[in-house]
């Protein structure tokens, strides 16, 4: 197995791991309670405007602001993990169908695993702090996503003229 | 020579070794693709029988909720929103059981391919695929299950049994798949090459080439849909749903109905605009995904080169008509919906072709292992 092929398959493995095991904690000890808070804040929020309690309305609806942001982004990393996992396994068995130099498939190949792995972390890091560095790592982590993708479908495509 | 004999010929040499009845290639094969075409078809029939009705009902107790606010009724509001509450999670349960069910499909497909380099007995590679198949099923019906069992003898406050044994089933899936790493990384480590000579991974055919490219172009377009997506409407949507409500909730305070009303209706057109993004990116590349891995399964599917070919060409052409047109749904409304449910069902069509062929395969390998061991006897 080549160094590249190797670094996607087992890199591949352990990120649908990671995101298995991330979705697993999820599922048990923060699913349920965000989705009550959610709709707890919502309830709090229509109670407060039927009793004429606009700073109440507001400031439960502030809550619920910062639940539905925590919420979508626990999903959107458990989901991209594991697709972005398949998708380096997949890569990685089709490697040798690419006509590129060793060197520069060694290149995509880490840039894809560090990218896959980087962007759905920025986006968890967005949990914790709404700054641009969580946002600047998602950010520059599905670029490099992107890039390698870019790299190796062009890649796909010099071997299939050469076919 | 009879054409039994020919397709016993065709198909012994390249797969007895790797594809013998009940072995772990193909029960993962086999069973990744069972669960792919359930979980697609269960897709579909959420998507025509209750994606829509749901989304009305949501809307629907918004709008009483609302107005029992602006009502000063805080009892009613806060049971509109509690109903609210309901439907979200009888939808979120149905799309996180399409999900799941499609997504362990295509784990299943991925292990099948790697099975050469786990560095395990066949006999032990078996019994982790029975495993991880048994976890692959029970959690999505575990999931669908949610609704229905609620919190019914649960010994939790927040989690029922239906929640129980969904995880229990991921953790098997889990336990199964590190168990494969496990074995790859130790086939990896003794520094071994590729253990036998793969028709899967040695396969060039025109099929397999159609799928593999078409695959990888539908996942880099799902990627570059994303990244706009995220680039220019994610954190405007985000923006919006939260002043959408607020306007509602201060409409109500003010025993303003025209704003209540009119928050209600941006509100429902925000929904539908990020659900069709977010199903635009995601069925891109899933499609793309599926489309790569049936690209490895093609030396396995006897069907004919030519209608390899057709069911390659149909399968794609679903794929990128499924998100192609939920993404106009918003301005065609239902005739585009309509044309993307015939994309998902050409996918489903054409995958189901392919297990077909994959059938017939095994079964000229069954037959040829019966007429060997008759001769040999």
């Amino acid at each position: 197995m080549s160094a590249a092929r190797r670094l996607l398959i087992l890199g591949g493995i352990a990120l649908a791991l990671l995101g298995m095991g991330y979705g697993m904690w999820y599922a048990i000890f923060a699913e349920h309670q965000e989705l009550d808070g959610i709709g707890g804040a919502l309830a709090t929020s229509f109670g407060a405007a039927a009793q004429r309690n606009p700073a109440g309305a507001d400031s439960a609806m502030q809550q619920y602001r910062e639940l539905k942001y925590t919420y979508d982004r626990h999903v959107d990393v458990h989901g991209h993990w594991i697709g972005l996992a398949m998708l380096l396994i997949l890569l990685g068995i089709a490697f040798d169908r690419m006509a590129l130099g060793e060197n520069l498939k060694l290149l995509l190949a880490a840039g894809l695993l560090v990218g896959s792995l980087l962007f759905p972390f920025g986006v968890l890091l967005q949990t914790f702090s709404h700054g641009p560095g969580p946002r600047g790592l998602a950010v520059g982590g599905s670029a490099l996503v992107i890039v390698s993708l870019a790299g190796m479908t062009a890649g796909f495509a010099r071997a299939q003229r050469g076919n | 020579m009879s054409a039994l004999h020919k397709g016993l010929e065709r198909a012994a040499p390249v797969s007895a070794e790797a594809f013998g009845p009940m072995g772990a290639r193909r029960l993962l094969a086999l069973g990744g693709i069972g669960l792919i075409l359930v979980g697609m078809l269960f897709g579909d029939i959420f998507a025509v029988f209750v994606l829509h009705q749901n989304a009305a009902r949501v809307g629907e107790s918004l709008a009483a909720a609302a107005h029992a606010a602006v009502a000063g009724d805080s009892r009613a509001a806060g049971a509109g929103i509690q109903s609210v509450g309901g439907f979200l999670e009888n939808r979120g349960t149905k799309v996180d059981t399409h999900v799941h069910m499609v997504a362990f499909g295509y784990l299943a497909l991925m292990l099948a391919i790697l099975q050469p380099w786990v560095a395990f007995g066949e006999g032990a590679k078996t019994k982790i695929a029975w495993i991880f198949l048994f976890g692959a099923w029970l959690l999505p019906v575990g999931v669908f299950l949610i609704h229905y069992v609620g919190l019914a003898y649960s010994p939790l406050k927040a989690i029922g049994w239906a929640s129980i044994f969904a995880d229990c089933g991921g953790a098997l899936v889990l336990v199964a798949t590190l168990a494969y790493l496990f074995g790859i990384a130790k086939r990896a480590r003794a520094g071994e090459r590729e253990p036998w000579s793969d028709s899967l991974l040695g396969d060039r055919s025109a099929a397999g080439r159609i799928l593999l490219a078409g695959g990888l172009v539908l996942v880099l377009l799902g990627f570059l849909h994303g990244a706009y997506y995220a680039g220019f409407d994610l954190y405007k949507h985000e923006a919006a749903d939260y002043s959408i409500l607020s306007e509602m909730a201060a409409g109500a305070a003010s025993k303003d109905v025209a704003a209540v009303d009119a928050a209600l209706g941006k509100y429902g057109a925000l929904g539908g605009e990020k659900a069709v993004n977010i199903a635009t990116h995601a069925h891109a590349i899933e499609f793309g995904l599926l489309a790569m891995m049936l690209a490895f399964f093609q030396p396995y599917v006897s069907l004919r080169e030519s209608w390899k070919k057709r069911w390659a060409w149909v399968l794609l052409i679903g794929s990128l008509a499924l998100p192609v047109f939920v993404l106009l749904e918003l301005n065609l409304g239902l005739l585009a919906g309509g044309i993307a449910d015939v994309g998902g069902l050409l996918v489903i069509v054409a995958l189901l072709a392919m297990w077909i062929g994959i059938l017939r395969h095994t079964g000229e390998i069954d037959a040829g292992a019966r007429v060997t061991g008759g001769a040999q006897a």
